[in-house]
């Protein structure tokens, strides 16, 4: 029915207005202190850097690190802070889910013609983040001009794609994870194991860590796909490994994967969800 | 009137009750250590690809010093200690200040509950993981345990003491959470919880080793692999232990100056 469709677009482009100004409202908020947000912004680039001089510190005392040089570790470095970062800012207050949960807001999130997913990040967005991003960004720029690359439009397209490719990953892992805290109100720690374990485990080339540690943190939790295979597809680097070179160019695809694994679990997560009752 | 000791044991008692109410929250918490630990062995690990030695460490001293990290971080650090930082912005402060205690005092008997309990769930379990996957490097004989127990005890107190001044920071900043978030890297990197500090250039390292980072982190884990003097090790975690906390009661006495109550 072309009533039906219409009535749908309006309901669609007043939902992205009601977006828009909760990021907007959040925005304003956070930088109404413009000297506290800068601290902040300044904190996260330290947290940043404290990662970046760890790298520089082991490499003082090793000329490889699974089969990558410093400027190469760097581009992995690179690629997964930037989307680390990026994710920590859009969904990293979902650990704040349990406060939700807890006093009741969840329940009045739930009333409002809104996904509460959608809301939670939208109000809740964490500008101060960019710190993080914008220092693993500057790292990336420097390697990826220090490092030889075979310039392709496959590639061009690739580090574009890939940054972003790691923040829908990043972000479908922080979902599924935070999804625990409707069975376990006090599991948020538990979620740390896997989100903030990925900000290291990516930073990092796959061949340092053990076979059953791959498994888990490279493909059970998608973490391979954020930063290590993107740059092997970039440096036109056979895989240390031995896996297959298709893999190095699937994080786009994986990406999509995740966010419908990730929009599954938020659904029966929320399904399962009666209320803490008062 | 003054609260005798006898209160003051009480509220180690009290601190270490309360905080055993979370235990789910401590078991997450641990899980989540023991999955970083094995991250950090790997990436610790790969220094000697070419060597059996660096900075001192060998790889069973190595992995026992990520292992050890992981199973103090909760007891040292405790990144998430905002509590007086929340009642001076609340005003619950004053209420505290008013009370027949040491503030400091009562404030550190808490905290020495609360490493009580996270020694009795936070500790051993990533220990003993870590002695399932990885050969790790003990103490041999009753000193270098004693020497080690020692050295957490004072590492707990220099943790008190550096959160404690952070904490009081609500007294003169709107917004004290760059405080913490600072605190959390720094303690972090120059601790001793990512790297070992002798692996840093020999500048740094004399330069870290000023803080009182090292006495956190660093210091009961080289008394666990038995790496440098205990002695030098222990008197630089008493130096600061003592230092942080006589720098706290000065800047408290500063606080209770400019604290205003509104309202009667």
């Amino acid at each position: 029915m072309a009533l039906g469709a219409q009535a749908g677009r309006t309901r669609r482009a007043s939902g992205i207005t009601a977006y828009r100004r909760l990021v907007g409202a959040a925005a304003r908020s956070q930088l109404a202190y413009p000297a506290s947000f800068a601290l902040q912004c300044a904190g996260q680039a330290a947290a940043q850097t404290s990662e970046l001089v760890t790298i520089l510190v082991l490499f003082r005392h090793v000329r490889a690190m699974g089969g990558f040089d410093v400027r190469q570790v760097l581009v992995i470095y690179g690629i997964a802070g930037v989307s680390f970062g990026l994710a920590d800012m859009i969904v990293g207050q979902l650990d704040s889910l349990p406060t939700y949960i807890r006093m009741g807001r969840l329940d009045a999130l739930m009333l409002r013609p809104l996904g509460a997913l959608g809301q939670i990040c939208a109000s809740e967005i964490t500008l101060r983040r960019l710190g993080r991003s914008c220092t693993a960004l500057a790292v990336l720029v420097v390697a990826l001009s220090t490092v030889d690359i075979q310039w392709t439009v496959g590639r061009a397209v690739l580090v574009m794609l890939a940054p972003v490719a790691g923040t829908v990953i990043l972000c479908s892992i922080w979902v599924v994870a935070c999804s625990v805290c409707f069975w376990l109100v006090e599991g948020r720690e538990l979620a740390n194991s896997v989100t903030y374990g990925s900000s290291m485990f990516t930073a990092y080339p796959l061949g340092i860590f053990s076979s059953w540690l791959r498994r888990l943190m490279g493909f059970a939790v998608p973490g391979a796909f954020v930063a290590y295979f993107p740059t092997l597809a970039l440096l036109g680097k056979p895989d240390p490994l031995g896996l297959p070179r298709w893999l190095q160019w699937s994080s786009p695809l994986v990406a999509v994967l995740s966010v419908l694994v990730a929009g599954a679990v938020w659904r029966t997560a929320l399904r399962h969800y009666r209320g803490t009752g008062s | 009137m003054r609260a005798g000791a006898g209160v003051y044991l009480r509220l180690v008692a009290a601190g270490f009750r309360r905080w055993s109410t979370y235990r789910t929250a401590a078991l997450a918490g641990m899980a989540t250590n023991v999955v970083f630990g094995f991250m950090r062995c790997a990436v610790l690990l790969t220094v000697f690809a070419g060597t059996a030695r660096v900075a001192g460490y060998d790889p069973a001293a190595a992995v026992t010093f990520v292992w050890v990290g992981q199973a103090l971080i909760d007891m040292v650090l405790a990144w998430g200690d905002t509590e007086l930082a929340e009642r001076v912005r609340s005003g619950d402060i004053a209420i505290d200040l008013v009370r027949p205690w040491d503030l400091q005092l009562a404030r550190l008997a808490d905290e020495l509950g609360r490493a009580g309990f996270s020694m009795v769930v936070r500790f051993g379990p990533p220990m003993l993981v870590g002695a399932a996957f990885f050969e790790l490097r003990l103490p041999t004989d009753v000193i270098g345990w004693v020497a080690f127990a020692l050295g957490v005890l004072l590492a707990v107190v220099v943790g008190f003491g550096l959160r404690f001044l952070l904490n009081l920071s609500a007294f003169w900043l709107l917004d004290w959470r760059g405080v913490f978030g600072l605190y959390a890297v720094l303690s972090g990197l120059l601790g001793g919880l990512v790297l070992p500090i002798g692996m840093f250039p020999p500048a740094a390292r004399v330069a870290i080793w000023c803080t009182p980072f090292p006495a956190t982190l660093q210091a009961p884990a080289d008394l666990l692999v038995g790496r440098g003097s205990p002695a030098l090790l222990l008197i630089h975690q008493l130096g600061w232990a003592v230092g942080l906390l006589w720098l706290g009661r000065i800047v408290l006495r500063r606080a209770e100056r400019v604290l205003v109550v509104q309202g009667g």
